[in-house]
């Protein structure tokens, strides 16, 4: 049963050291506000698991926050490399980040996995690639054809974190758009986080809408604009000019600190 | 014509050539960057009905602007249909429901295998890359597969760092052991001209060079002993209308 509050409240009962956390939100919907208030909350040694890490996470990475990274696609969509990620992996700054990397569908297929709570799910994939030798997946043969498939191994995080456009006043959640891998996040997780752009009395069905029911959702968080510079369809926009600058800004060490010391740190999340 | 077609850049020809390719193609699977241009461009001129598939799980998206990420906005709002990131790959690109995937690469070998994780040691890599994301089961299942890589010796090489995705892997009958159902990559596309993989032995040889290309430079760009077709092609100039219309594209 959702439980609506203030965000901060929401980060620091639901997100302690060392939990694995899914901030997820593919291009679209990406929750910036609740993970930068795990960041504010200084939270520590995070297993931080999402298929795009994106901005989002080459901040929380750039911050110390992440000992571990479980990922398919390390890069900032349509501009160039992520250079925090880039340079934890390469160089070990601020601090070595352990990593597990897969393929899109099979990151997929373990979310899958996670909220059908399977043990794993079975797909073709990873065959020949160097990726079965550096990740987590293993041969299985189908019991009907005899056919040779890959299993991987099912997602279930401590916490999904996700951002919509709305929820009613039970935390009931409507997201619309691209729907990327938000539900099965919350299906797999032990405990979820949703923020929100707003809160309505009731939620007006959208064609395509995916709506998330309140008594599978934790906690509720109204975060307006909480997923820029991602945005949030119908309501926000995509700042496309914040991508690029980001991959300029952000090869400096210090200028990323002073970036994040100054827009991060040194704001509030909205108590409302 | 000869006026506009002296001032063509090689960049150009890359997506034009890449826009022709999709002619008679039904669906194609596309990402950001130059694969997305041309894929506009054809919709423009060739072939208005294709469909444009995108990772993100916008299926039949129209947008009218080069989108810069795979999920922005207008793709959603253009969509004929939007699914969730499980459902594209298991339902749509597992199912080999696409015909065309245009996919890049930082590196890519004779037997057209790519990689995009790392240059230099996995575990201590000297330049750390994006990773897989789609492609790994993209080229297994799609119906076939075009690359689209700036040709430089740094890209073309004789042994990949990493191989994040299979082309035609050792070479023939490599695909069927490992039992994937769409044909592999039938042509790369570069600034230089196209390379396409012999049928005997699935090595990439170059089949069509563009204009004003000499084939020593393309040779000389590549990383392994290049083979030339004995029926070496010039690629036809852009015509106007292509030109047009791409640039036109680029300054929506």
């Amino acid at each position: 049963m959702a439980e609506l509050m203030p965000l901060p409240d929401a980060v620091a009962e639901l997100v302690s050291d060392g939990d694995s956390v899914a901030l997820e939100g593919f291009t679209h919907l990406i929750p910036f506000e609740a993970g930068h208030e795990i960041i504010r909350q200084g939270r520590r040694e995070l297993e931080l698991i999402r298929m795009t890490p994106d901005l989002l996470y080459d901040q929380m990475i750039g911050m110390g926050v992440v000992r571990r990274l479980v990922f398919s696609y390390g890069g900032n969509p349509g501009v160039g490399g992520l250079h925090r990620f880039r340079d934890a992996i390469e160089n070990g700054w601020p601090r070595a980040v352990e990593i597990e990397e897969h393929s899109h569908a099979g990151m997929a297929n373990r979310y899958a996995a996670g909220a059908a709570h399977m043990p794993c799910a079975i797909m073709r994939g990873y065959v020949g690639t160097d990726l079965m030798a550096h990740t987590t997946v293993a041969p299985i043969t189908c019991p009907f054809t005899g056919e040779t498939l890959t299993a991987v191994p099912a997602l279930r995080p401590d916490v999904a974190v996700v951002h919509a456009q709305e929820a009613d006043r039970d935390g009931n959640v409507q997201l619309w758009g691209i729907p990327g891998v938000q539900k099965e996040a919350v299906l797999a997780a032990q405990r979820s986080l949703v923020t929100v752009e707003r809160i309505v009395d009731e939620l007006e069905l959208k064609p395509g809408g995916v709506v998330i029911p309140e008594w599978v959702i934790t906690a509720v968080a109204q975060a307006p604009g909480g997923s820029r510079p991602s945005y949030s369809l119908g309501i926000t926009d995509r700042d496309n000019d914040f991508y690029k600058f980001w991959d300029k800004m952000s090869r400096d060490r210090e200028q990323f600190t002073e970036w994040m010391n100054e827009n991060v740190l040194g704001k509030e999340a909205s108590r409302t | 014509m000869t006026a506009t077609t002296t001032e063509v850049t090689a960049g150009e020809v890359q997506t034009i050539v890449a826009a022709r390719r999709l002619r008679h193609t039904k669906t194609v699977f596309i990402g950001v960057g130059r694969p997305s241009t041309a894929a506009l461009l054809a919709r423009m001129v060739h072939n208005p009905e294709l469909i444009l598939v995108y990772e993100s799980g916008t299926i039949g998206a129209k947008p009218f602007r080069i989108p810069l990420s795979i999920g922005d906005g207008e793709l959603a709002e253009t969509a004929d249909s939007i699914v969730s990131v499980p459902e594209m790959f298991n339902y749509w690109i597992g199912a080999g429901r696409i015909d065309v995937a245009f996919l890049g690469a930082a590196q890519i070998d004779r037997h057209a295998n790519l990689n995009s994780t790392v240059i230099g040691d996995y575990a201590r890599p000297k330049t750390r890359l994006p990773g897989a994301g789609g492609a790994p089961e993209i080229a297994a299942s799609c119906g076939e597969v075009i690359v689209i890589a700036p040709h430089a010796k740094r890209t073309f090489v004789e042994k990949l760092d990493f191989v994040t995705t299979v082309g035609h892997g050792d070479g023939p009958g490599a695909r069927e052991r490992l039992g994937f159902r769409g044909r592999g990559p039938t042509a790369v596309i570069t600034d230089l001209g196209v390379l396409e993989p012999e049928s005997a032995s699935c090595e990439l040889v170059l089949t069509q060079i563009h204009p004003g290309v000499e084939v020593d430079k393309v040779r000389e760009e590549t990383g392994w002993e290049l083979r030339v077709a004995e029926d070496l092609k010039t690629t036809e100039p852009p015509t106007d209308e292509e030109l047009a219309k791409l640039r036109e594209l680029l300054d929506r």
